[in-house]
């Protein structure tokens, strides 16, 4: 343990080896143990009739994945899932790319309209889920009063099959926005004087600057804000349960999603191998689009 | 290019400002009405208006008399300050090992830790459970921050760091006999600290604000998490939206009131890790 010995008995780049050893013991055993390991491991539950309160809990192959193949909700989750991220990545790309070449062009007050944007985004999910919940509320909700003012019919939002998924999507948007605005906002300012000066005064249009200095310029920041906006929709949660806490996923599973899903076979029907099963199934889903993204995104840099 | 370049610019900011007003309106709205909620009495949240016809504060002191609001606050604050000082050192630790010690292995561990980026935490969950119950240490605070206390996002930024450091600065120090340890604490966390506040912000808000497993994995009333304190409750309550909305304004008043004073270095630090990232 005394480092005497140890400078007699090893050179130098031993010695660099042993302590970056002992720098990476408790870390990687964490990695192991506590991501790697589970990992793993759901691969074998889901191969099993795995229930927590049971002693023996049977190895039945590929059934959970047959189950789930024949399952209606978990389709339906699966669809939810791809129409949340559908709706929601576009959506968050566009209107984060507009606000920020907006703040781009002011001079003032940029920095307040950015702190105001961004202000959903520190918001906890569960609180701010409620406070939506409230504000498209069907009977009191301020959104519905201004219908009523305007003379249009009340819309029910989150209490209808067809208008909650869109309407969830919204309160994400909303949420998430903020980070999308300063992502982009970092990635325009970063963007050198010289190209837009050179550009106006070779007689470019703002559309042209736009289009052909700025966003192939901003394709980095637009593959980053794709695939970690997928990732996240993929894996919508904490928004989809707290906005209808009593009937999650609810009405009619219409706001299910898979994250939803997987919680609710594994910790309220307590059917853990067949939830893992899902898990395995949205573990290949986000590997498969994320390799897929990054392989076409990132094909248009070369400009 | 006849007229004079100055008013037509200001007339287009004109416009810019009308928009970006009327979208920041849009997005603090909701705020606006949870505020106006929380002091309204029971009937008076059916009621058309906006503005609270009695303002009370009777909302809140029930929140508050009702729940333990004041000890999920607490766990919440614990368990995320818990989380970001051991991703902090930890995660530190490892980018300065694989960005500036030389070993056998280097890049099949950074590929690893790596790799885990990719493992969704609805995969991890079924595992933790089962092994924290085994292990006899659910409902404790240890269990809540388990999953969180290392992150491969931290390792991954915090490499980058280290690496922009010339190791000449390390070599001088070595040939004074500092320890490899020294080497890293005195020498490199100094010249990261942008990074490690970056990092700091990005981790605390996150497990602040984590919901899947302390809903899991929390069992008694006392060790709830703010998050999961507040949706039991809102759960509980069965539709009296005034107290829901006083619960939401006490968990939310504290965030806003700390990211008015450091928005500027929170914003950047959210930058500044995704960017790296």
């Amino acid at each position: 343990m005394t480092p005497k010995p140890s400078r007699k008995t090893f050179s130098l780049a031993q010695r660099q080896a042993i302590w970056a050893y002992v720098f990476l013991l408790v870390p990687m055993a964490f990695f192991l143990l506590v991501r790697l390991y589970p990992a793993f491991s759901s691969l074998l539950l889901s191969l099993r009739d795995y229930r927590p309160s049971r002693e023996v809990n049977p190895f039945i192959g590929l059934k959970n994945f047959q189950d789930i193949a024949a399952d209606a909700v978990f389709w339906r989750a699966m669809i939810n899932t791809l129409l949340y991220t559908v709706i929601g990545v576009p959506a968050q790309l566009i209107l984060g790319i507009l606000v920020a070449l907006m703040l781009q062009g002011i001079n003032k007050a940029k920095g307040l309209f950015r702190a105001i944007y961004f202000m959903p985004y520190v918001t906890p999910i569960v609180a701010s889920a409620w406070v939506w919940q409230s504000f498209l509320n069907q009977n009191f909700g301020p959104i519905n009063q201004l219908f009523t003012l305007l003379g249009l019919p009340n819309q029910p939002f989150f209490a209808s099959p067809y208008q909650a998924l869109p309407s969830v999507a919204a309160f994400v948007v909303w949420q998430q926005l903020g980070f999308q605005i300063v992502l982009f906002l970092a990635g325009l300012e970063a963007i050198p004087r010289t190209y837009l000066e050179a550009a106006s005064l070779d007689g470019a249009s703002g559309w042209q600057v736009f289009r052909y200095i700025k966003l192939p310029l901003l394709n980095p920041t637009i593959v980053f804000s794709v695939v970690i906006g997928t990732t996240g929709f993929l894996q919508l949660f904490a928004q989809v349960v707290n906005i209808n806490f009593g009937d999650q996923g609810g009405p009619l599973n219409s706001t299910l999603t898979v994250a939803v899903y997987i919680y609710k076979v594994a910790f309220q029907d307590f059917k853990m191998g067949r939830a893992s099963a899902i898990t395995v199934v949205l573990f290949g889903i986000i590997l498969l689009i994320t390799v897929f993204q990054l392989r076409v995104l990132r094909r248009r840099v070369d400009y | 290019m006849r007229t004079t370049p100055a008013p037509r610019i200001s007339s287009q900011q004109k416009w810019l400002y009308v928009v970006l007003t009327l979208g920041s309106l849009l997005t603090a709205f909701p705020f606006f009405w949870m505020l106006s909620t929380s002091f309204k009495t029971y009937s008076d949240v059916f009621q058309p208006g906006f503005f609270p016809p009695h303002p009370t504060l009777e909302n809140y002191v029930e929140v508050i008399s009702r729940t333990s609001f004041l000890r999920w606050f607490l766990n919440s604050i614990l368990v995320a300050a818990g989380t970001t000082f051991s991703v902090l050192f930890f995660d530190s630790l490892v980018g300065y090992t694989l960005a500036k010690l030389k070993f056998p292995g280097k890049e099949i561990i950074f590929v690893l830790i790596l790799s885990t980026l990719m493992i969704p935490t609805e995969m991890l969950v079924i595992p933790w459970f089962v092994g924290t119950v085994q292990l006899h240490i659910a409902d404790s605070y240890f269990a809540i921050a388990l999953p969180g206390l290392i992150s491969a996002f931290g390792v991954f930024l915090m490499r980058g760091f280290f690496e922009g450091i010339p190791d000449e600065l390390f070599d001088a120090a070595r040939i004074d006999g500092l320890s490899e340890f020294g080497l890293f604490w005195r020498i490199g966390m100094p010249l990261v600290r942008p990074a490690l506040s970056a990092l700091a912000i990005f981790t605390f808000l996150g497990n602040y604000n984590a919901f899947l497993w302390p809903l899991i994995i929390i069992q008694s009333a006392s060790m709830r998490t703010l998050p999961v304190g507040i949706a039991l409750f809102s759960g509980e309550t069965g539709g009296q939206w005034h107290l829901i909305m006083a619960a939401s304004s006490l968990a939310v008043i504290p965030v806003l009131a700390v990211f008015a004073v450091f928005q500027k270095q929170i914003i950047e630090g959210v930058v500044l890790t995704g960017v790296k990232g």
